[in-house]
């Protein structure tokens, strides 16, 4: 029974809750159950919210048994990645600096996911401030991945992505600045979706990089990442750069693909995304995918996007200048940690004592470079010049989408890497985020779908597809048919391939 | 482009209130003198002619009406401070010895 309902998909759960086949406390507690059971192995949630998530559920059961409307997913549980506010749940980034922060105060996704009665699990872990591609840079310690627990989830949303993958919660949600959501899903064997900037709400989202900061929709099929974006998407006036336009019907796009015919959608192939750094059984990987769109009915075309070899050099310019302006507001002041406040030193000492000992490694070295980027002497060639590439970027998105649907690539070079392997080496770390990191400086939609697992290591492979800002059903119906199609050649979906999982003992 | 010095490290550490040891000098000059050489690539292509993007989504004033609305109350912004007195946050002192 318990194993029954962790291993079933958020679609089929809701159903069943709706129906009163099965209560939605029983769905709570079986996941839960599973939490405390493989949770210590896998270090993927920082905060477990038992009370609040049964509280949760019982509320949706009394109202289904009250003949209430609920919502498509009412009684599903989520994982919620410790970037967002939950009033009264502690939210810590994975950083020291917010160690026991309590927020007064519900992020707008918190606050959607709850009006759709969405039972929130608890709060995922994830590299410290969302600055990181392996969950390492966590203060609370790295999330293994369930594949292989000496192996990086991904991240920063390493713990979002596990979570499905182990089995703990059936949906979760990430957030994706440069492929902190289509990494981890990548890795992990499961599906993972960064929205069009701007169609989920960024308020109570802790800032990292705001004008690349997106949440977006994690699961272990297309249809219930669907199923939640529209739960969580929408124009929110508390944020300023929230689209104000009706969500893209992702539902509807997932359900019509899943027909398995994608007659007459063009599909361009990224020709920059192959090569040197890639490992050949990703690539393997990749072109069979390519193979199945094509018998799907798609038209298969090779784009050249040349200035996407410029991306990451910009990205990792404008993310850490923004963040160093961003985490500018973690003064020892208002919240977080204080250090060295022993009446004697100034504001300023303790500020800077503070700042050293909150922040990790990485944190402390995007905001320098961050600051160096900034600085004037420095600006035109580093921050005015990533700027300008950004444009190029855009430009060669608009060209691309004026002659296809979608653009596909591999989503990140490689399979999951062992614990520990990239950690001393900022810049190999930063190179599993070549792929994803266009569609966040354009921000335009991309998701990661399991294409299988890559031959040479049996490990979990994504595919990615993009799409123009505000289509982002366009993707969803690829990656519907696509999940349809790769089911049927394999057998079973890539999921049910995760080894099982032994008690606590790690 | 030029590489970064160690003491170049240290000024961007106190621009950033970040009070580094030095053990962190050590291994942040050379890092970041890596990431720093391998980003400057951006101005290979940034030629002067192209208009830089700061945002990916066109960006203009958002208002709101001006009319009183429900806010945190004095003790739910205080919750989550270090350090408070008399309902005020309680922070060192901001002058120095020689202001």
């Amino acid at each position: 029974m318990t194993s029954d309902l962790i291993r079933s998909t958020a679609a089929e759960l809701a159903a069943r809750i709706a129906s009163r086949e099965v209560s939605a406390v029983e769905v709570a507690q079986a996941h839960l159950d599973r939490i405390g059971e493989v949770d210590g192995a896998v270090n993927a949630f920082l905060h477990v919210d038992t009370e609040g998530a049964l509280k949760a559920a019982r509320k949706v059961d009394e109202d289904i048994a009250a003949g209430a409307h609920v919502g498509p997913l009412a009684g599903v549980p989520v994982a919620l990645k410790d970037v967002l506010t939950t009033e009264g749940v502690p939210t810590t980034v994975g950083s020291k600096i917010l160690e026991g922060w309590v927020p007064p105060y519900d992020a707008t996704v918190t606050r959607r996911l709850k009006e759709a009665g969405v039972v929130i699990l608890g709060k995922t872990n994830m590299d410290e401030f969302a600055m990181g591609s392996s969950t390492e840079n966590s203060a609370y310690g790295p999330t293994h991945n369930p594949w292989d627990l000496d192996r990086i989830p991904g991240g920063s949303g390493g713990g979002s992505a596990a979570a499905l993958a182990a089995f703990e919660a059936p949906l979760s949600i990430g957030t994706d600045t440069g492929g902190s959501i289509r990494q981890p899903g990548a890795v992990t064997g499961t599906v993972g979706v960064k929205p069009t900037y701007g169609g989920v709400s960024r308020y109570g989202l802790v800032a990292f990089s705001s004008s690349l900061d997106q949440a977006g929709p994690c699961a272990r099929t297309v249809l219930d990442a669907a199923l939640l974006h529209e739960v969580i998407a929408g124009y929110d006036p508390m944020d300023s750069t929230s689209i104000n336009a009706p969500v893209p019907p992702v539902v509807a796009a997932a359900r019509e693909g899943a027909n398995g015919d994608l007659t007459g959608v063009r599909v361009g192939v990224v020709t920059q995304f192959s090569g040197d750094g890639y490992q050949p059984g990703v690539l393997r990987s990749f072109e069979a995918a390519v193979a199945q769109l094509k018998q799907l009915g798609a038209e298969i075309v090779e784009v050249s996007c040349p200035s996407f070899d410029y991306a990451l050099p910009a990205y990792y310019l404008i993310a850490p200048s923004e963040a160093s302006s961003n985490l500018a507001r973690f003064d020892a002041m208002r919240y977080g940690i204080r250090v060295g406040d022993d009446s004697t030193r100034s504001a300023e000492e303790v500020m800077s004592l503070t700042r050293e000992a909150g922040f990790g490694p990485e944190v402390k070295r995007r905001i320098m470079i961050g600051t160096y980027a900034l600085s004037s002497g420095y600006y035109d060639a580093y921050y005015g010049s990533a700027q300008k590439v950004r444009t190029l970027i855009s430009r060669d998105f608009e060209a691309a989408f004026a002659t296809v649907d979608v653009l596909v690539s591999p989503t990140t070079p490689t399979t999951a890497f062992p614990i520990g392997e990239r950690a001393g080496d900022p810049m190999a770390m930063y190179k599993a985020d070549l792929c994803t990191i266009p569609a966040n400086l354009a921000g335009n939609a991309a998701m990661s779908v399991p294409s299988g697992l890559s031959d040479e290591d049996g490990l979990p492979v994504g595919l990615q597809i993009m799409a123009p800002a505000l289509q982002d059903h366009r993707m969803y119906r690829v990656a519907a048919a696509y999940e349809v199609a790769r089911d049927a050649a394999l057998g079973a979906p890539v999921i049910q391939g995760v080894p099982q999982l032994a008690g606590a003992a790690r | 482009m030029p590489s970064i010095s160690r003491d170049e490290v240290a000024h961007l550490a106190r621009l950033a209130r970040l009070a580094v040891t030095d053990d962190e000098l050590d291994l942040f000059a050379g890092q970041l003198d890596v990431i720093l050489q391998s980003v400057a690539t951006v101005g290979d292509i940034a030629t002067a002619d192209i208009p830089p993007t700061s945002h990916a989504v066109p960006l203009t004033n958002v208002f709101r009406e001006d009319v009183v609305r429900p806010s945190l109350g004095q003790q739910q912004a205080l919750a989550g401070a270090p350090a408070a007195e008399d309902g005020r946050f309680r922070v060192p002192r901001i002058l120095g010895e020689e202001a």
